[in-house]
């Protein structure tokens, strides 16, 4: 096959597929992560147009989202572990990735489960930041004691939608991980809702929206938490 | 046509030294507000790791390095869009702010 600009030519042009190499359920699932791409982006830059036009003061995330651990309060220490674990549920993701496409079984199961339960840790730790924020520095979507009224809705949009990916995930990791202990991938069972045979690539689909989600947490980190 | 090889297989070193090298990049941003550097060099650090990070899962654990150019641009192009949208939102709020500045302090005399 022609590469370079050649090749995006022949491939756009040619018989019956655009993208060779790649499963359609993949191309899928990348035109997905596109489309909610854009959806994050959304939030996003609203949550930037409205942080930059407030004349009140922003809360001070760093001190917001801080832990007292031993008399001693440490910025943003929560949101570092939440950082971590969802860095290290991307880690036994991609390797889960590479067990399926060995055929092994075992070793894919475990760390789906191991990607399942990093992700649960992460909502957990995330249901503590925001009963921590609604219950002790009483903060709304409508506004707080803290500064800019804007602060609490741009928070519980942007985080909740991003804890709803993960929760989404962690269930289709169950699932996968159901799948492919029962050996529905060896013997080719097609899934719920669909007459195709089930195949190892549906791990790798899996992997993607999972290293979106780990995308995701990136950028509101850097934006959000260290702004 | 011939039949397609589908599916990414790499070695299991390549996934562990990103795995590594995204803990280090976290850290790095983690100490980037833990020191209380501020201005420029704030930004500048938060925005290179950020990058860097993406970067990372996007080629590696996405397996985009991989991919053909087709899908590549397919996926990464209209991304690149966004940052119309996001200088647009920044020259309005800008806008807004000054606009608020002048009313607000109108309000006071």
């Amino acid at each position: 096959m022609p590469e370079g600009i050649q090749g995006i030519v022949a491939d756009w042009s040619s018989d019956q597929r655009a993208f060779k190499n790649v499963p359609w359920g993949k191309a899928m699932m990348w035109i997905f992560l596109l489309s909610d791409t854009f959806i994050f982006s959304c939030f996003l830059i609203s949550y930037m147009t409205v942080r930059m036009s407030t004349t009140d003061p922003w809360p001070n995330p760093s001190e917001v989202f801080g832990l007292t651990l031993f008399g001693k309060s440490i910025p943003l220490l929560l949101i570092a572990i939440m950082t971590f674990v969802l860095i290290s549920s991307s880690g036994t993701m991609a390797m889960a990735v590479k067990f399926g496409y060995e055929k092994n079984k075992r070793m894919t199961f475990i760390l789906l489960l191991c990607t399942a339960a990093l992700g649960a840790t992460f909502v957990g730790m995330q249901a503590f930041e925001w009963t921590k924020l609604i219950l002790h520095e009483g903060i709304r979507p409508w506004g707080n004691p803290l500064g800019a009224a804007q602060f609490g809705a741009a928070f519980f949009m942007i985080t909740g939608f991003h804890g709803t990916h993960v929760s989404i995930g962690v269930i289709f990791l169950l699932i996968t991980a159901t799948k492919v202990i029962r050996g529905d991938l060896d013997h080719e069972r097609p899934g719920f809702m669909t007459g195709r045979k089930g195949k190892y690539e549906i791990v790798e689909i899996m992997g993607l929206y999972w290293h979106f989600v780990d995308l995701v947490w990136v950028f509101i980190f850097a934006v959000f938490y260290l702004w | 046509m011939a039949a397609h090889v589908e599916g990414q297989q790499h070695p299991i070193g390549i996934y562990l030294k990103i795995w590594g090298l995204l803990f280090v990049l976290s850290t790095a941003s983690y100490l980037v507000d833990y020191f209380h550097f501020q201005g420029y060099l704030r930004w500048f650090l938060i925005i290179t790791f950020m990058l860097l990070k993406a970067g990372l899962i996007v080629a590696v654990f996405m397996h985009m390095l991989w991919e053909r150019l087709a899908m590549v641009y397919a996926i990464l192009v209209p991304t690149t869009l966004l940052m119309v949208l996001l200088g647009i939102g920044a020259l309005e709020a800008d806008y807004t702010f000054f606009t608020r500045g002048v009313f607000f302090l109108k309000g006071l005399f």
